[in-house]
């Protein structure tokens, strides 16, 4: 791809005026301010659920009740996962979207700029919502917040208190953000594409995003259909959930992870698309099966819509039920080894150097495929009935999570971290970072897949003796992964006040529109469109 | 402020609005409609007020924010590539729209032919049963809930149907006049299109009070109620909606804000009014008559 128009930024802007100040953020309309919102928000969020794990862990140290009432003990892991799922993780990926998307495919802004702004000042509230009742217990307010696991299910959440209803609500004020953020995503895409940008042309990363897109729009506005049903269980008297009025529990479990299940590859598509990205920049070769990998990116979007009840194999379903669940979940095997060979492959016999985003690329690439691997011992049904709800679980989708989508925003930040701000940061902190972040992970969770497999239920404040030493081991990897991130943050703001200065290109082996830009980039970006070749 | 002349991308200048403080006052008053509604359902005596402060804050914004793409768009600020971005966004609104439905129905046809047939099976299935005496079948309050009577189709449902039928017909119509520059011919059908809209909800009114007066039939009517209630209350919902926004283009047709050949509020509008007319079509099968 090669731009035979460059920018010029003050071309049709004259008489714009820009608020300072705290009103630049409130009112912006401009992409990067939004993308750099999103990060932020993603960045205090991050540590806020990060806070409440350690509390959990520090609990788990010993066998026995330490200092956490096993109340709040619940409260904590609930919105640990509902924060570190809605508030670091999905706003990380947005925040990469705002900045890279109209960069990368040559457009002036995204589509909708005004629904681009509203759609990231509707998380700060959502995020009040699911902390508010923490504070208001304190002044002797209802009993807490959510207290039933970030799922909610029903009847312990028809049951529960009034964290409960504003965990509703957060969910809603989340879900109005994601589609509004997703309808403006689309449409940028479909729209704002620079002339000769055809969709087999479009960067890795747009593809990621724009299946993730079309997931968030169809499941999202189910989980409000599912919350609400809850709402009204709750407070108006309807039985959707309930056995007496001919309603079922486990209705909601299957509305829940028809949202739930697509969810997890929300979170990781945007970092599916930008790993291919740093693996060919650091090893200077194009990327592998470019196209392979677009047909797996639309093959598990439309997997992960029919394989839901995979989450509840215990609940009782019917054996056929089960076996179309095990079946259709296995089969999202398939298009993810193709990712993993194109990875794989675009490092093959390349010039590889190992900078910072590198490093977290190849360690996401290792970890990430634990996580694959032990997804597919608990789709197995037989299999499962003994992990189900066990450590085991925890310990997988931590490594789906925090190394498919926690590592691969780290990744994205490094990478393009010197793009946005013009500088570059500490490669030694980088890598001081990213080993202490692998190592402790490892430390934290490798622990965890032994507690399942010898029985340790999940979401419990107390266990059996037998399982003290790996607990002990957990929670010190959990706390050296905790401050190990503050490193990140550390750099982060190093970079953000100064630096040495960067080219247009940043890296050596780097292919794109958006490298084509100055280190930053100018305000308005594609102010006119570039055309692709 | 910038306006684009030419339409294709790669030569003209996308209309990227000035900053604007809207979104943020609009997300503040969803916030505190949402605190007032926590509030009010956990019988906090502030919680009303602080929702009404909260809807009054949001239906201020929404005046505000729709009056300045009116005027933007009145101005000449957007050309057909912002057209499109338009067309795309109403497009994919509308799909989430469905997508909120389908989890309504997807409650409907999981109680019905899965958690129903199998409480009112547990004797023959499996030798037990927690609840003596109940055999499933069709509607139903389910084990525990109340009698009552169910919404019987031909009836006002059925005049209902005819009702929004016959305004995706006069919508439709309203079109045309517009495209052929006819305007009586357009304010005409867009007036009998609220007005069948008003009715239907007038209707509707009426079936629900005799639901609740006369029939025994509630929201805690089981799962029947609840189905019930929940799917034709959110359609009734959103017909209100669509109601006021065919409202709106009505009084914008008076005012000449459309010709033939710009007029996107109106199709968006349009499109958002058979999008209701469709759900109720599925509504009046799966729920009404069926």
């Amino acid at each position: 791809m090669s731009a035979t128009t460059l920018p010029h930024d003050a071309a049709g802007h004259h008489g714009e005026h820009h608020p300072s100040g705290l009103m630049r953020w409130l009112t912006t309309t401009n992409h990067k301010d939004i993308g750099t919102m999103y990060m932020t928000f993603s960045m205090v969020m991050f540590f806020l659920g990060g806070l409440m794990i350690l509390l959990v862990r520090a609990e788990l140290f010993q066998p026995g009740l330490q200092f956490l009432k096993p109340e709040f003990f619940n409260q904590l892991i609930g919105n640990h996962a509902l924060i570190m799922i809605f508030g670091a993780l999905m706003p990380a990926a947005t925040g990469f979207a705002n900045w890279q998307i109209p960069l990368m495919i040559g457009a002036p802004d995204m589509a909708l700029p005004r629904l681009n702004n509203w759609g990231f000042w509707l998380l700060p509230p959502a995020a009040l919502m699911l902390t508010l009742p923490f504070v208001l217990e304190l002044f002797g307010v209802g009993d807490g917040a959510l207290a039933t696991g970030w799922t909610f299910y029903a009847p312990l959440s028809v049951q529960g208190g009034i964290g409960v209803d504003f965990a509703i609500f957060a969910v809603h004020l989340l879900g109005i953000s994601s589609i509004m953020g997703s309808i403006n995503i689309i449409v940028t895409i479909f729209n704002m594409r620079a002339p000769g940008m055809t969709l087999m042309k479009m960067p890795l990363f747009v593809w990621g995003w724009l299946v993730t897109a079309f997931l968030l729009v169809i499941t999202l506005p189910v989980l409000a259909g599912a919350v609400t049903m809850l709402l009204t269980d709750r407070h108006f008297g309807t039985h959707f959930f309930s056995a007496a009025g001919g309603g079922d529990p486990i209705l909601f479990q299957h509305l829940f992870w028809f949202f739930g299940h697509p969810e997890v590859y929300i979170l990781l598509l945007p970092v599916w698309g930008l790993v291919p990205h740093v693996l060919s920049t650091f090893s200077r070769k194009p990327i592998y099966g470019y196209k392979a990998q677009v047909y797996s990116f639309i093959a598990i979007g439309v997997l992960s819509l029919i394989v839901w009840a995979h989450h509840f194999f215990t609940a009782g379903l019917p054996v056929p039920a089960l076996l179309y669940f095990m079946y259709s979940t296995m089969s999202i095997s398939l298009p993810l080894a193709v990712l993993f060979f194109c990875w794989i492959a675009t490092m093959w016999r390349g010039a590889m150097t190992f900078e910072t985003p590198m490093l977290f690329a190849v360690g996401f690439i290792v970890l990430f495929g634990i996580a694959g691997l032990t997804g597919l011992v608990l789709a197995d049904v037989a299999a499962d009935a003994q992990y189900h709800h066990s450590y085991f679980v925890v310990a997988h989708f931590h490594f789906a999570l925090f190394t498919g989508g926690i590592m691969g925003v780290m990744t994205g930040v490094y990478y393009w971290l010197p793009k946005w701000t013009g500088h570059m940061y500490s490669e030694t902190l980088g890598k001081l970072h990213f080993w202490l972040t692998v190592i402790s992970f490892n430390l934290a969770f490798m622990p965890q897949f032994f507690l399942g497999l010898a029985g340790m239920p999940r979401r419990i404040p107390d266990y059996a003796l037998q399982f003290a030493e790996y607990n002990a081991i957990s929670t010190v990897g959990a706390f050296i992964l905790g401050f190990a991130q503050l490193l990140f943050a550390y750099n982060i703001w190093k970079c953000i006040k100064g630096g040495p200065s960067v080219s247009a290109r940043v890296w050596e082996g780097t292919e794109g529109l958006e490298w084509q830009l100055p280190s930053p980039p100018p305000h308005h970006s594609w102010d006119v469109q570039p055309t692709v070749k | 402020m910038s306006s684009s002349p030419a339409a294709t991308p790669g030569q003209a200048h996308y209309f990227v609005p000035q900053p604007s403080i809207y979104p943020f006052i609009l997300a503040s008053g969803m916030f505190m409609l949402a605190l007032g509604f926590i509030l009010k359902i956990n019988q906090f005596p502030a919680g009303p007020w602080i929702m009404l402060a909260g809807a009054a804050t949001i239906i201020t914004m929404l005046f505000k924010w729709f009056g300045k793409v009116i005027y933007e768009n009145q101005t000449g600020a957007y050309a057909d590539w912002e057209d499109r971005s338009f067309r795309h966004g109403m497009i994919w609104f509308i799909a989430s729209e469905v997508m909120f439905f389908a989890a309504f129905f997807s409650a409907l046809f999981y109680t019905r032919n899965i958690s129903v047939p199998q409480l009112g099976g547990m004797l023959a299935q499996h030798g037990v049963t927690l609840w003596e005496g109940y055999t499933g079948g069709w509607p139903t309050a389910g084990p525990k809930a109340s009698h009552f009577e169910p919404m019987a189709a031909w009836g006002l449902p059925a005049i209902n149907t005819a009702l929004l039928l016959s305004s995706g017909a006069t919508v439709t119509w309203a079109h045309w006049g517009l495209l052929k520059n006819n305007r009586f011919q357009l304010m005409l059908g867009l007036f009998l299109t609220v007005a069948l809209g008003v009715a239907f909800m007038a209707c509707q009114a009426v079936e629900y009070h005799h639901a609740y007066t006369e029939m025994g039939l509630t929201l805690g009517s089981g799962v029947y109620g609840a189905t019930f209630f929940m799917l034709t209350g959110f359609h009734g919902f959103h017909v209100t909606l669509g109601a006021v926004m065919l409202t709106v283009i009505l009084l914008r047709s008076m005012s000449g804000h459309f010709s033939a050949e710009r007029h996107f509020a109106f199709e968006a509008v349009a499109w958002y009014w058979h999008f209701v007319d469709v759900v109720w079509l599925l509504l009046f099968v799966l729920v009404y008559w069926l």
